[in-house]
C-alpha cells in the first residue's frame, strides 16, 4: 500500500543544513498497521508529513496504493491518505461547527455532504448526530479527537496516518480512541501508519514497529519483541527498558 | 529538629469561583521522608493539590483545611512574605516544562550561582564553582557550556537537571514534582527520575510526584494516592492492592506490551457515576 | 477561565459529559448574552461603549435634538458664556456651540466610520494574503506596506488633502491612505500563525483550494484582532480628522467640524475660553471612549491578552 524508496529530507543549505531524514526505505502492505517510534527530533513526524504532501522538497520516491506521489498533490492523490493529528485542540477550526468541519472535508473531495452522511460519519466514531451543530470548544479532548478521526474517514481513504493521536489524552480516553481505531481498521481494512514516542501504544496497535534514530530506521521490532524487552541495538533496548518502567508491577 | 512528619494535611479543600467548583474536596495527606505519588486524570485535582500546598493558586481560589502543616508550621497562617521565603528554600516545585521556571534572559550559570549565593552564602567566584560542581553532580556532561547557555538553548531533560541541581543547593525538605517527565523523551525520563530519587535519599527530603502515569508512579514511589474528581479514592503501596473500580479501570486502560489484548478495557463510567451518586467515592 | 479559551484539558469523560450541557447550547441570543456578560466584567469598557453609543445616537438624531440651527448667526448674541439659554455658550458669530457640537458629532462619526470601512477590509485582505501566501506575494505586499508606513501619517494626509482640495471626502481618503498599514501588518502576523495550524494542514489534506483556505479558514481567525485594532485606530482617526479640520484641510466652513471649531475659536481663548474648550473636550471624550472600548474588546476577543 505504501512504498517509500530512498526518502531523503534536508532543511536549509550549507553549514546550517539539517539532514532530517537520511534515505529511508519503507514498505507497508494493505491492511497492515505499522508504527514508527523515536524521540523528538528523530524525523518521524517529517516522514509522515512528506507522505501526505504537507512537506515539500523531499527526494526519493513515495508510492501510495501503486500511485507515484508528486511533490504537489492533486485531489486523487490526497484521497489515498488522510492524517489524524496529535493535538485535538489544534486540529479543528475553532469557528467551524463540527458539521461544517466534516462537510468541508467531503465537499472539497467532491463527495456528497448531506446531513445524513454527516450524521453517519459522527455515529461511526461513537458521537451523537446532534454534535454536528456544536463548536469544537464545546467538546472534550477525546470527543474532538473522534471528530478528527471522522473527518479523516469521511474521505474514505485506504490509508490513515496517525501522528501521536492519543498522547494529549487521558489514559481512559486513550483506551477508547485506540479501540475505536482498531474497530474501524478491522471494519474497513484500513492501513495504519502510527507515529508515536509511546512504545506501549504502538505495540498494542501495530504488527511491526520501526525504531527511528537520527533520520534512519535503526531496528525493526514486533509487538512480541517489545513485550519481551528484546532488541538487538542498544538504543532500541534502552528505549524499551525506559518505557516499560513500572510494567512489572501488574495487579 | 529532624522530626518524622514533614507534611500533614487534613481535609484540604480548594474551591474555584465562589464555591461553585470544588477542585479539591477533602484531601488528607501525611508524609515523612520518602516518596508519595499522586495519580489521576486531568481534572482530578492532582495539580491543584500541589499548587495549594505551595500556596501558588490564583487569588480567586479559596483554600481551606482543618490542618495544613509543613515542618510544624501552619502554612495557611503564614504571611505571603514568609511563604515566599519558604518557597524555593524549604519547599520546591518542579514543573512539566523547566524552561518556564527559569528566567529566560539570564544564563543558566547566573541563575544557579545565584542559588548558591543565596543558600550557601558563597561569594561570586565560589558560587560559580559551586554551580559547576552541582551541574556535574546532576550528570550534565559539559557543565561549562551549559552554564553559559540560556534556558531556551537547552533541552527539556537538561532543564530538569538544572532545576534539580538548583534544588540540591537549596536542600528543600519537600519537593513537589508536577509531571516532571511528561515533556521528556522516554530515554531521558529514567535518568531524571533517578536524580530525583538520589536527592530524596541523600538529603532526607520528602517528594510528592504528581503524574497521570500510574505505572511510572507506582514503580517510583513508596505510596500512591489515586485522585478522582477532587478526592483521594484510594491509597496504595502497590498496584496489586488496587480495589477501587476507578483505580482498576485506570490500570487496565493502559496498553501493556507484556500482556497483549485485542481490545483495551475501558473504564466503566456508568458504574463510577452510580458509585458516586451513592456517595461511594 | 472560560469555555472558549482552549486549554489542554479533557473533561475526563469521553461520553457527552454532564458539565458540558451548560455550554452546549450557546446559540444566537445566548452568544450575544455571553458577550455581554464578559463585557460587564470590564466596567471601564462599558463606560466607553455607553459613551460611543450616546455619540452615535446624538449624531443620528442631530436634526431633532440640537436646540438651535448650528449655522444660524446671531451677532447680537456673540461670545455669550454658558448659560441656561446656551448651555455651552455661543461663538463669535453667535452660533450655539452645543448645537454645533451635536452636528459636529455627525461629521466625526461619519469620518471615523467611513475610514474604518475602507481601512478594515483593505488592511485585512492585504495582510492576510501576504501572511498566507508568503514568498513573493508577501515580500511585495509588505515592502509596499512599509513604504506607506514610513510616511508620517499626518504629513501624507496633509499633502493629499492639499493636492486634491480640502473637503470632507478628501479628508476621509487622505486618512484612509495612511491608516491601513498597521491593520495589514497585524493581519499578516495573525495569518502567519494560522497558516501553520493543524486545522489548516488538515484542510490542505482534503484538498481545500488556496482561496477557500484564505477566506474560509484563515481570514475568520484574523478578524477579532483586526476589529480590536480598528477600534483603537478610531481614536487616532478622530484626532487626525480634527487636526485636518484645524488646519483647514478637512470639512469646510460653515460645517461644524470640531477641529475647525477649535481653530476658529483659539483667537478668543484667553477671554472666551468656552469657544475652543468645548470642541476640544468633545474630541478628548470621543477618542478616549474609542481607546477604552478597544482595550476592553481586546481583553474579550483576544485570548492572549486576557487578565488571569
Amino acid at each position: 500500500m505504501i512504498e517509500i524508496r530512498q526518502l531523503d529530507i534536508t532543511y536549509g543549505e550549507g553549514e546550517t543544513a539539517n539532514h532530517v531524514v537520511r534515505g529511508i526505505d519503507l514498505s507497508i502492505g494493505e491492511g497492515e498497521s505499522v508504527g514508527i517510534v523515536g524521540e523528538s527530533g528523530c524525523g518521524k513526524s517529517t516522514v509522515l508529513r512528506s507522505l501526505v504532501g504537507l512537506e515539500r522538497g523531499w527526494r526519493g520516491s513515495i508510492q501510495i496504493g501503486g500511485r507515484d506521489m508528486p511533490q504537489v498533490r492533486r485531489i486523487a492523490d490526497l484521497r489515498l491518505a488522510q492524517m489524524v493529528f496529535q493535538d485535538p485542540f489544534g486540529s479543528l477550526h475553532p469557528r467551524h461547527r463540527i458539521g461544517t468541519a466534516l462537510s468541508e472535508a467531503a465537499r472539497c473531495m467532491g463527495l456528497r455532504a448531506d446531513p445524513d452522511r454527516i450524521a453517519a460519519a459522527l455515529e461511526e466514531v461513537g458521537l451523537p448526530a446532534g454534535f454536528a451543530d456544536r463548536f469544537p470548544h464545546e467538546l472534550s479532548g477525546g470527543q474532538r479527537q473522534r471528530v478528527a478521526i471522522a473527518r479523516a474517514l469521511i474521505v474514505e481513504p485506504p490509508v490513515i496516518l496517525l501522528d501521536e493521536p492519543t498522547s494529549a489524552l487521558d489514559v481512559s480516553v486513550q483506551a477508547e480512541i485506540l479501540n475505536l481505531l482498531s474497530d474501524r481498521r478491522e471494519e474497513r481494512g484500513l492501513t495504519y501508519l502510527f507515529v508515536t514516542h509511546d512504545l506501549s501504544v504502538v505495540s498494542h496497535m501495530c504488527d511491526r514497529i520501526l525504531v527511528m534514530e537520527k533520520g534512519v530506521f535503526s531496528e525493526e521490532l514486533t509487538a512480541d519483541d517489545i513485550g519481551a524487552a528484546r532488541a538487538t541495538t542498544p538504543y532500541a533496548q534502552h528505549l524499551i527498558d525506559a518505557s516499560l518502567l513500572g510494567h512489572d508491577t501488574n495487579p | 529538629m529532624q522530626n518524622d512528619q514533614i507534611l500533614d494535611v487534613c481535609n484540604l479543600t480548594v474551591r474555584f469561583a465562589n464555591g461553585a467548583v470544588r477542585a479539591v474536596d477533602g484531601v488528607d495527606l501525611s508524609l515523612g521522608r520518602g516518596k508519595l505519588g499522586i495519580v489521576g486524570e486531568s481534572g482530578s485535582g492532582k495539580s491543584t493539590v500541589g499548587r495549594a500546598l505551595m500556596r501558588l493558586l490564583p487569588p480567586f481560589a479559596s483554600v481551606t483545611a482543618d490542618r495544613l502543616s509543613f515542618d510544624g508550621q501552619d502554612l495557611l497562617d503564614l504571611s505571603e512574605r514568609r511563604m515566599h521565603k519558604l518557597r524555593g528554600a524549604r519547599m520546591s516545585l518542579i514543573m512539566q516544562d523547566p524552561r518556564y521556571s527559569l528566567n529566560p534572559v539570564k544564563t543558566i550559570g547566573i541563575q544557579v550561582a545565584e542559588a548558591a549565593r543565596l543558600h550557601l552564602g558563597h561569594r561570586r567566584k565560589e558560587a560559580r564553582d559551586a554551580a559547576e560542581a552541582i551541574l556535574e553532580r546532576v550528570r550534565i556532561r559539559e557543565p561549562r557550556r551549559v552554564l553559559d547557555a540560556y534556558p531556551h538553548q537547552i533541552s527539556g531533560g537538561m532543564g530538569q537537571r538544572v532545576m534539580i541541581g538548583m534544588m540540591l543547593l537549596a536542600k528543600p525538605r519537600l519537593v513537589i514534582a508536577d509531571e516532571p517527565t511528561s515533556a521528556l523523551d522516554v530515554s531521558v525520563r529514567g535518568e531524571v527520575l533517578d536524580l530525583l530519587d538520589e536527592m530524596v535519599e541523600q538529603e532526607g527530603a520528602a517528594l510528592i510526584l504528581i503524574s497521570h502515569d500510574i505505572r511510572m508512579v507506582s514503580a517510583f514511589c513508596e505510596r500512591i494516592a489515586v485522585m478522582y474528581k477532587g478526592r483521594v479514592v484510594e491509597e496504595l503501596a502497590h498496584l496489586g492492592e488496587a480495589e477501587h473500580i476507578y483505580t482498576r479501570g485506570l490500570i487496565s486502560a493502559m496498553p501493556d506490551p507484556r500482556l497483549p489484548v485485542r481490545r483495551l478495557k475501558v473504564p466503566d463510567r456508568a458504574a463510577l457515576a452510580k458509585l458516586e451518586s451513592e456517595g461511594g467515592i | 477561565m472560560s469555555h472558549s479559551t482552549p486549554t489542554k484539558m479533557s473533561d475526563g469523560g469521553d461520553v457527552p459529559a454532564r458539565g458540558l450541557s451548560r455550554f452546549a447550547r450557546l446559540r444566537g441570543l445566548d452568544r450575544v448574552r455571553s458577550f455581554g456578560s464578559k463585557m460587564a466584567k470590564e466596567p471601564l469598557g462599558v463606560v466607553g461603549v455607553v459613551v460611543l453609543a450616546l455619540l452615535l445616537l446624538v449624531a443620528l438624531l442631530a436634526p431633532w435634538i440640537a436646540p438651535f440651527d448650528p449655522n444660524r448667526q446671531n451677532l447680537a448674541q456673540a461670545l455669550q458664556p454658558p448659560s441656561w439659554g446656551h448651555i455651552m455658550g455661543t461663538d463669535e458669530f453667535g452660533r450655539d456651540i452645543l448645537s454645533r457640537l451635536i452636528w459636529g458629532a455627525r461629521i466625526t462619526m461619519r469620518t471615523v466610520l467611513s475610514v474604518s470601512a475602507i481601512v478594515g477590509p483593505v488592511g485585512l485582505v492585504i495582510g492576510v494574503a501576504a501572511g498566507f501566501f508568503g514568498g513573493w506575494t508577501d515580500s511585495i505586499l509588505m515592502r509596499f506596506t512599509d513604504i506607506v508606513l514610513s510616511f508620517p501619517a499626518l504629513v501624507l494626509a496633509l499633502a493629499f488633502a492639499a493636492a486634491m482640495g480640502a473637503g470632507l471626502g478628501t479628508a476621509v481618503i487622505a486618512i484612509s491612505l495612511t491608516s491601513w498599514p498597521p491593520v495589514a501588518r497585524l493581519a499578516r502576523a495573525e495569518a502567519l500563525v494560522v497558516r501553520n495550524t493543524d486545522y489548516v494542514a488538515a484542510a490542505r489534506l482534503y484538498g481545500a483550494s488556496p482561496l477557500r483556505l484564505l477566506f474560509f479558514y484563515v481570514t475568520p481567525m484574523c478578524i477579532p484582532s483586526v476589529l480590536v485594532r480598528l477600534t483603537l485606530n478610531m481614536a487616532v482617526i478622530t484626532l487626525t480628522a480634527a487636526s485636518l479640520g484645524f488646519l483647514g484641510l478637512g470639512a469646510q466652513p460653515p460645517l461644524a467640524e470640531w477641529g475647525a471649531m477649535i481653530s476658529s475659536g483659539r483667537r478668543f481663548m484667553l477671554d472666551y475660553w468656552w469657544v475652543p474648550v468645548m470642541p476640544g473636550f468633545a474630541i478628548l471624550i470621543t477618542s478616549l471612549a474609542f481607546n477604552i472600548t478597544g482595550d476592553a474588546l481586546r481583553d474579550i476577543l483576544d485570548p492572549r491578552h486576557t487578565r488571569g
